[in-house]
Formats: C-alpha cells, sequence, structure tokens
C-alpha cells in the first residue's frame, strides 16, 4: 500500500468537475484508492463520497492506494493533484 | 381604453416581482411542485425483482438525464453543460451502488427506502458543512434521488405537462427550465431568483417572458388558474377580469404589430434623418442569446459577460475550456465582433474568498479581483487571445479605478502574448484593448485614460450608482437614481470629448443605452455605439431613424446647461413631441 499527502493548490478548491476527473482516473486502475479528510475515508471511485470533501485551496488530503497496479495509479493522481487540476 | 396604471391599481389580484424577460402572455398556470415523495419502508420478498426494478430505474434516470444533458449542450453550450455530468456519474457510481444492492437483499425492503437513506446519508454530509457551495451540491444530489425515487414508483412528471403553459413554480433548475422550454411553455414564474437565475436568463434568451422573485407566487396561484403574465413590467394578474383581459389581449397585438413594423427596419442601417451611423451592438449574458444577435442586425456584440460562465458552470473553467468557449463566440459571430469582458466579479461571489466584506461595491471587485488573483486573470487572458485568431476579438477590463490598474492590466496581457508566441500559438496581436469606465475617478481622468488603450465602454448602471451615491436596489433611495440627472449627463459628456480627443471608439453597454427615451440625448452627445439586450435593438433602431443628428446635438448641448433632472426629462419629451416620434415604452 502507498500512502501520500496532498495539498490542494488551485483556487477554487476541490470542485464537482476535479471530482469527477479524479473518479475517471481512478476507475481505470484495479488498485483501491481512498481519500481521508478530517477522519473521515472516502472511496475515491465514488463520485458521491468525492463529492461530500469540500476540500479548499491549502487543505491537505491523504490518499491510499492499494493494489496491483497502486504505482501507476498513484503517479497519475497525485500528478492530477499537483497541477492543481490542471486550473492554475 | 383604460391606461395602464389605472388597470394595475384597481387590482387586488396584482402580484409583483422582476421582470426578467420582455412579453406579454396570458394563459392556464400550471403549478410545478417538486412533489413530496413518499416513500414505502415495506418489507419485500424478491430482493432480486427489487433489484431489477432498481436498476430499471437507474436506466431511466440515465435515460432523462442524458436528454436533458444534450438540450443543455445543445442551448447552452459543451462546457456549461457539463454540469449535469456529475449527476449522470453518480448513476454509475459502483460504491454508491454496491450498497444500495447489498442493502436491498440485507434488509428486504422497498428499494426507494434504501436509495433515499444511502444518498441522504451524503446529503447530511455535505449540509454540515460550513461552504455554501457544499448546500447547493445537496441540492444537486437531492435531484438525483428523487429521479431514481420517482422512477422506481414509475411515476412521470413530464408526462404530466400539457403544452402552452405558463409554468408557475417556488424555483426552477437548469433542468427543470431547459424541459420546460422544449414543452413549448408560454411563460414563468417563479418565487425565488434575480436576474441572473437559471429561469431568468434561459427565459431571456428564449425569448419566453418571465417574472422572477415573487416570493410567494407559487402559494397565491393555483394550478389551472388563468394568469396574465407582464414581462415588461413584472406583474402577474390572476384570475383576470374581462377589462383586464381585453387590456392585455389589446396590448399583445399592438405588441405583434409593433413587432412587424420593426421587421422591416432590419436589414436597414441604424442611420439619423441625416445621414449619421449610429452603431448599434449586443449585450450578451448566455451563448443562446447568440442566435437572437445573428438575425437582429446588431453591429456586434458590445458586451459579453463573460462571468455568466461561472454562474452557470458554478467554477472557473481552465484555458483549454475557455479558449473553446471563446473560440465558439468568436466563429460564430464572425464577420461581426465580440466585446469580451474580463470576468466582473467580487471576491463575495465566489467560494475561495473567506473575507465577508462589509461593502462589496466599494470592495475588491472587477479589476481588483483580477489583479489580486493573477493566475485566473492570466488564464482568461491566455484563453481569449488563443480565441482571437480571426481578430474578431476586442478585450475589455470592468471596474478600472486607476491608471496603474491599466498599467498593470497591460503588461500581464504582453506577457502573455510572449508566452504564446513561444508556446507558438496563434493569437491576434493587436487585440483592441479597452476599459469600462463605470467608476467615477475614470470618468474625472477619462482624458489621460484614453491616450493608453483603444477603447472606452461606459457602463452607466455602476457609473449612476457611484456618482449618486446610491444603491438602486434599496427602495428608500433608488429615486435617486436617475439616468437623466445633469451629474450624468455632463459626466458622459465630458468621457465622450475625451475619447474623441484620442480619437477612440466610445459606446455605452449599460441599460440607459436600451431607454429608448435617451437614445437621442446619447446620440446627441456623440456617442458612436449603444450596446444592449438583443431584443431592443431595432426599437433603437427605429428611434434613431426617425431624427436629425443636428437636432439631437442641439438637444444635448441644451441639456447640459440643466440642472435637474426634471428640465431634462422634459426636453427629452418634448424632443419626441417635435420630432413625432412615438415613444415606445409607452406603448407597451
Amino acid at each position: 500500500m502507498i500512502e501520500k499527502t496532498v495539498k490542494i493548490v488551485n483556487k477554487a478548491g476541490l470542485h464537482t468537475r476535479p471530482a469527477a476527473t479524479i473518479v475517471k482516473l481512478a476507475a481505470k486502475y484495479k488498485s483501491e484508492f481512498f481519500i481521508y479528510r478530517d477522519g473521515m475515508s472516502i472511496n475515491g471511485k465514488s463520485i458521491i463520497g468525492v463529492m461530500t470533501l469540500a476540500a479548499e485551496i491549502g487543505s491537505e488530503l491523504k490518499l491510499t492506494f492499494d493494489g496491483p497496479d497502486e504505482e501507476k495509479a498513484c503517479i497519475e493522481i497525485v500528478a492530477y493533484f499537483e497541477r492543481g487540476f490542471d486550473e492554475l | 381604453m383604460k391606461s395602464f396604471t389605472n388597470i394595475y391599481k384597481n387590482s387586488e389580484n396584482k402580484i409583483t416581482g422582476i421582470a426578467a424577460a420582455p412579453g406579454i402572455v396570458i394563459g392556464k398556470a400550471y403549478l410545478f411542485t417538486k412533489e413530496k415523495l413518499n416513500i414505502s419502508k415495506a418489507p419485500i420478498t424478491n430482493s432480486e425483482e427489487a433489484i431489477s426494478n432498481f436498476e430499471e430505474a437507474l436506466k431511466q434516470s440515465k435515460k432523462e438525464l442524458n436528454k436533458i444533458f444534450g438540450i443543455a449542450r445543445e442551448k447552452m453550450d459543451e462546457v456549461r453543460s457539463a454540469i449535469f455530468e456529475a449527476q449522470l456519474m453518480i448513476l454509475d457510481d459502483p460504491i454508491l451502488l454496491g450498497n444500495i444492492e447489498k442493502r436491498i437483499k440485507d434488509e428486504m425492503v422497498q428499494p426507494e427506502f434504501i436509495v433515499s437513506d444511502e444518498i441522504s446519508k451524503y446529503q447530511e454530509l455535505m449540509i454540515i458543512s460550513h461552504e455554501s457551495y457544499m448546500k447547493e451540491r445537496a441540492q444537486d444530489i437531492e435531484d438525483i434521488k428523487y429521479r431514481i425515487i420517482r422512477n422506481l414508483q414509475k411515476k412521470r412528471w413530464q408526462s404530466k405537462i400539457e403544452k402552452n403553459l405558463i409554468v408557475v413554480s417556488e424555483s426552477l433548475t437548469p433542468a427543470d427550465t431547459l424541459l420546460f422550454s422544449r414543452r413549448e411553455s408560454l411563460g414563468f414564474v417563479t418565487d425565488h431568483g434575480g436576474l441572473t437565475s437559471h429561469a431568468a436568463i434561459i427565459s431571456r434568451s428564449l425569448n419566453i417572458p418571465a417574472v422572477v422573485g415573487t416570493h410567494n407566487a407559487s402559494a397565491l396561484i393555483k394550478d389551472g388558474d388563468t394568469i396574465i403574465v407582464d414581462g415588461f413590467h413584472g406583474y402577474i394578474i390572476t384570475n383576470p377580469t374581462e377589462v383586464q383581459v381585453n387590456f392585455f389581449t389589446e396590448k399583445q397585438k399592438k405588441l405583434i404589430e409593433i413587432q412587424k413594423g420593426l421587421e422591416e427596419f432590419k436589414d436597414q442601417p441604424a442611420v439619423t434623418l441625416d445621414g449619421k451611423e449610429i452603431n448599434l451592438e449586443a449585450n450578451v449574458d448566455v451563448t443562446g442569446e447568440i442566435d437572437i444577435v445573428i438575425t437582429s442586425s446588431a453591429k456586434g456584440i458590445g458586451l459579453y459577460r463573460s462571468e455568466q460562465i461561472l454562474n452557470e458552470l458554478g467554477t472557473f473553467p481552465d484555458e483549454d475550456e475557455q479558449t473553446v468557449i471563446y473560440s465558439k463566440l468568436a466563429s460564430r459571430i464572425y464577420p461581426k465582433f465580440v466585446t469580451i469582458r474580463a470576468f466582473d466579479i467580487g471576491g463575495d461571489k465566489f467560494r475561495f474568498s473567506e473575507y465577508k466584506e462589509p461593502n462589496p461595491f466599494l470592495g475588491l471587485r472587477g479589476v481588483r479581483f483580477l489583479l489580486e488573483n493573477e493566475s485566473l486573470f492570466r488564464t482568461q487572458i491566455r484563453a481569449v487571445l488563443r480565441a482571437s485568431e480571426n481578430k474578431n476579438i476586442r478585450f475589455m477590463i470592468p471596474m478600472i479605478s486607476t491608471l496603474d490598474e491599466v498599467w498593470r492590466s497591460q503588461k500581464i496581457i504582453q506577457e502573455c502574448k510572449s508566452e504564446l508566441k513561444k508556446e507558438k500559438l496563434k493569437f491576434d496581436n493587436h487585440i483592441k484593448i479597452g476599459i469600462m469606465v463605470e467608476v467615477p475617478s475614470a470618468a474625472v481622468m477619462a482624458k489621460e485614460y484614453s491616450e493608453e488603450i483603444d477603447f472606452i465602454s461606459i457602463g452607466t448602471n455602476d457609473l449612476i450608482q457611484y456618482l449618486m451615491a446610491v444603491d438602486r436596489g434599496n427602495d428608500l433611495v433608488s429615486d435617486l437614481y436617475q439616468e437623466f440627472s445633469p451629474v450624468v449627463i455632463r459626466t458622459i459628456d465630458h468621457i465622450v470629448k475625451a475619447a474623441k480627443h484620442s480619437k477612440i471608439p466610445v459606446s455605452i453597454c449599460g441599460e440607459m443605452a436600451a431607454d429608448t427615451l435617451a437614445i437621442p440625448l446619447l446620440v446627441g452627445l456623440g456617442l458612436d455605439s449603444l450596446s444592449m439586450s438583443p431584443v431592443t435593438i431595432l426599437y433603437a433602431k427605429r428611434i434613431i431613424r426617425e431624427f436629425k443628428f443636428k437636432d439631437a446635438k442641439a438637444l444635448a448641448n441644451e441639456c447640459l446647461k440643466c440642472k435637474t433632472e426634471i428640465e431634462i426629462q422634459k426636453k427629452v419629451k418634448k424632443f419626441f413631441d417635435d420630432n413625432n416620434i412615438s415613444r415606445t415604452r409607452n406603448i407597451l
């Protein structure tokens, strides 16, 4: 299992569109993907779950990846966070 | 015939709201209530059958949403309609669906109860959030929840709606409004919402009369009541008397005649009797309005309020998405031009600003906000530049109040241009950059500004508010909002002279440009262009073709000497009478 902490860097935060993209990216991989925030764990393959996360600029989220393709999944999804959801 | 005021004064069956889309319509009301669904927790005996019912309901919901998504894309353009995409994805959410199916098997109760219970859990998480947009998001989820449950119960609200009704509702979601427009609804009346609500924007762009923000229309109007919607004044008459029906039927007829009469001006220029041509341009809020602009004989788009994209999307689109929006706009209007105004937003409108400004009108708005959020500004500038390849885009900066803001904006634009050159992306290197003059400090310094920029557009709504220090939304003082105040007329004159001195074009894009009474005076003051809602362009054209520029100039000179608004109004009205121009507004 891989664990990573990411920071929200785009102005608008984790709004609906990046939420949808994250879920789409996660769906490509077999590995389990979870997002942790304020003691909650959200399955990253669930759009309705990710939509409950109010993550504004500057907030930090813990991500975990677990499965056969966890490294690839981690690289792609973390990069998407780091690019500020392509909104920078 | 009874006069307008008498008809309203004597009517106790009048409901007042905000005039959101012009037009008059008489018809039967359809009271659209978000039905309170009765959710059954009854036990079931066959879980397989229940799950297959659930899957069927999902399929039907997807079908409905896809249809809405399709209409949205057709009427609103791809990026904006993406708002519906997340809703569609929820119908495929493996975790949510897995949990629901598991619970149906384990608990052996009606799937509608499980669906409601499961989705409500997520909604509660959103509602307890401090962020206000999360509450809206919970509302979106409510939409999906009800859709699935309704389909489980095999109810379809669409089938109940007959065509040609006036829709009355507490509020309307974008999906509702689009679907109703497809059912040939005659008009919209809502309790909530303002001029920029979805119902208002969509009805304007589709030419369907609408009155919004009535507070209680949906409680006062009953299903099947005959009602009259006056989208010019923001009134609704319920169960009208014969006199009222006759009055409005007459008005409707006149309106149709006027519109027919206006058609003949469509292909003629907006030129005064002595040959001065005025550019009539369109203000555009939504992409749907572009069709009207194209057929309206407008010279171009004098004001494209780009912040509307944000209102509809609820987020900031990235550079590529914005490029697509602007390119589409520019190529549809080509060879006419479009003036894109940079996002005119205040920090209070968007969630990343946690600071509540005590006085947002005097706060971080327009260019101040953009310079404060530079990466966002750059994203928009780059997108606008990338869309400017055909050289028919102009870019305009709102709320300028110091020269420094002009210089800083220009520097950023220059830097974006250099980047694009390096990236070998095509754009119009000579794109015209203009400013909105809507703050008194900019009006005073108009001459200095004119030397730095390519064009000026006067935003009269804000300019008047700031000049008179009056909030026109505040009933206690709104009578001080005076379009014809000598202060306003002299300030416009000052700006126009400054622009002429530097030989740059100057236009007006505030509501004053669409006030048919103001047109001769504005033309007389020397404005080259007037930008207004596309539906009012032909009215303006008709007036311009009925007087001489020479006389309008004399009118302006006289008005510049006046001391009070009343004096100016008298002169303007006399001008209409002397030149035998009928005042279109009064006919309406």
